[in-house]
């Protein structure tokens, strides 16, 4: 089933527009949302929770139309804001008497499994939490109502490192029901190297792939070599970086490449590698899923 | 049962999944009927994409090295023991060929390979 469908999605803003978005994300996987600051993260993830409206385009949750069935899909909903929306002055525990009412199958027991677990004081201001306590009340409120998809923006970011796995092992443990499914957007796209399914990658406001992460190790590679290719080099690469003793470049299809550039050295690319490169070459990836 | 993942190797996870298991299949570590951890469960242990632990499975069950059951969950085959000398052969040829074609590169006749190999035995035996 897919749990979400988008197709021709446009929105444009002053000095921004996020084009022609289509895409389709079946249910049970991870799939991140990748792209650097002003990429159309948000827009996208705004959009998708009808906060706001789209110019063009549709959008389909659980296969519903979510104009017309908005308040059955918020409850299959759970999401996290990069910006904090708490009244900061409630306790945690003020804040859920607040929240629980709107959700029909809010979950009491499981909310404060997670504040037990995640160490966070009931009683507290949350104005005085740390940003990495906001963020895990936010994923505790998200998780305790019976969602089956998490909708998060830049949920690790600004977080330690060792608060950044206890979100990412939250959300594996999530989907160990194959019914449920996330989609997070980050631009610390070392969290999603391990775990993600799935990658959306957005640049300028569109989408430049949907691919599985198996399809983008198996695609693409980083090459380096000596400074008498570069010359070939340059023309086949998707990014390429010059030095004084050589190059090294984002490439697909490294297996043909070697052939043409004796003597180079292949690794796997990272998904920094890819966002990296693809910023400083510009060129297009060629064919996305969806 | 035991996998390690070495994200550093240039072989995908996979793949490494895949061969760890047939290893502990064929040296016994893993008998027929033992139970392997879910898809969804593995993936979590290994800290993988579900995709990548999907694959490892749906590879594993291709070969016959395991049976997948609603209700009973994920287990190892049950197989007579030429078929499993079989895999093992195959497997076994297959490293050999990366061997031949990395001698070629290095311009190694196959002599002088055959000899390569003949001495690491021995020196394993004494």
């Amino acid at each position: 089933m897919n749990v979400i469908e988008v197709n021709g999605l446009s929105k444009a803003y002053k000095g921004f527009q996020l084009k022609d978005i289509s895409f389709r994300i079946e249910s049970g996987y991870i799939t991140g949302l990748i792209g650097q600051n002003g990429a159309g993260k948000s827009t996208l993830i705004r959009l998708l929770l009808q906060l706001i409206r789209p110019d063009r385009g549709e959008i389909k949750l659980f296969g519903l139309d979510p104009s017309m069935h908005e308040k059955e899909i918020k409850e299959r909903i759970g999401f996290v804001l990069d910006e904090s929306h708490f009244y900061e002055h409630l306790t945690a525990m003020e804040m859920k008497r607040v929240t629980a009412p709107f959700y029909k199958r809010w979950n009491e027991a499981s909310f404060l499994q997670y504040m037990d677990r995640f160490e966070l004081p009931l009683r507290k201001k949350i104005k005085e939490y740390s940003k990495g306590m906001k963020m895990k009340l936010s994923l505790a409120f998200a998780l305790s109502h019976e969602a089956e998809l998490l909708i998060l923006d830049e949920p690790t970011a600004g977080l330690d490192p060792v608060v950044r796995r206890e979100v990412i092992d939250l959300l594996q443990e999530f989907i160990q029901d194959e019914g449920r499914s996330v989609l997070l957007s980050t631009h610390i796209t070392t969290d999603l190297d391990a775990v993600a399914d799935y990658i959306l990658f957005l640049q300028r406001g569109q989408l430049i792939f949907h691919h599985s992460m198996e399809e983008i190790q198996e695609t693409y590679s980083i090459v380096r070599g000596g400074t008498m290719h570069i010359a070939e080099a340059k023309r086949r690469f998707i990014g390429c970086r010059e030095t004084s003793i050589g190059f090294e470049g984002l490439a697909k299809n490294a297996a043909e490449l070697t052939r043409v550039l004796p003597g180079a050295n292949v690794s796997p690319a990272t998904l920094e590698d890819i966002m990296y490169y693809t910023a400083r070459g510009g060129a297009r990836h060629g064919q996305s899923i969806g | 049962m035991r996998i390690i993942i070495n994200t550093a190797s240039g072989d995908p996870i996979y793949q490494q999944i895949t061969d760890q298991i047939k290893q502990q299949v064929w040296d016994g570590t893993l008998h027929p009927g033992d139970s392997l951890p879910s898809i969804r469960q593995l993936a979590k242990d290994l800290r993988v994409s579900v995709i990548t632990t999907k694959r490892a499975y749906e590879d594993l069950e291709r070969e016959g090295f395991i049976v997948s059951q609603v209700g009973r969950g994920t287990y190892i085959a049950d197989r007579n023991p030429e078929d499993l000398a079989e895999s093992k052969l195959t497997h076994m040829l297959r490293r050999i060929d990366e061997l031949v074609k990395e001698a070629r590169t290095l311009r190694i006749p196959p002599e002088q390979l055959a000899e390569m190999v003949a001495q690491r035995y021995r020196k394993d035996e004494n």
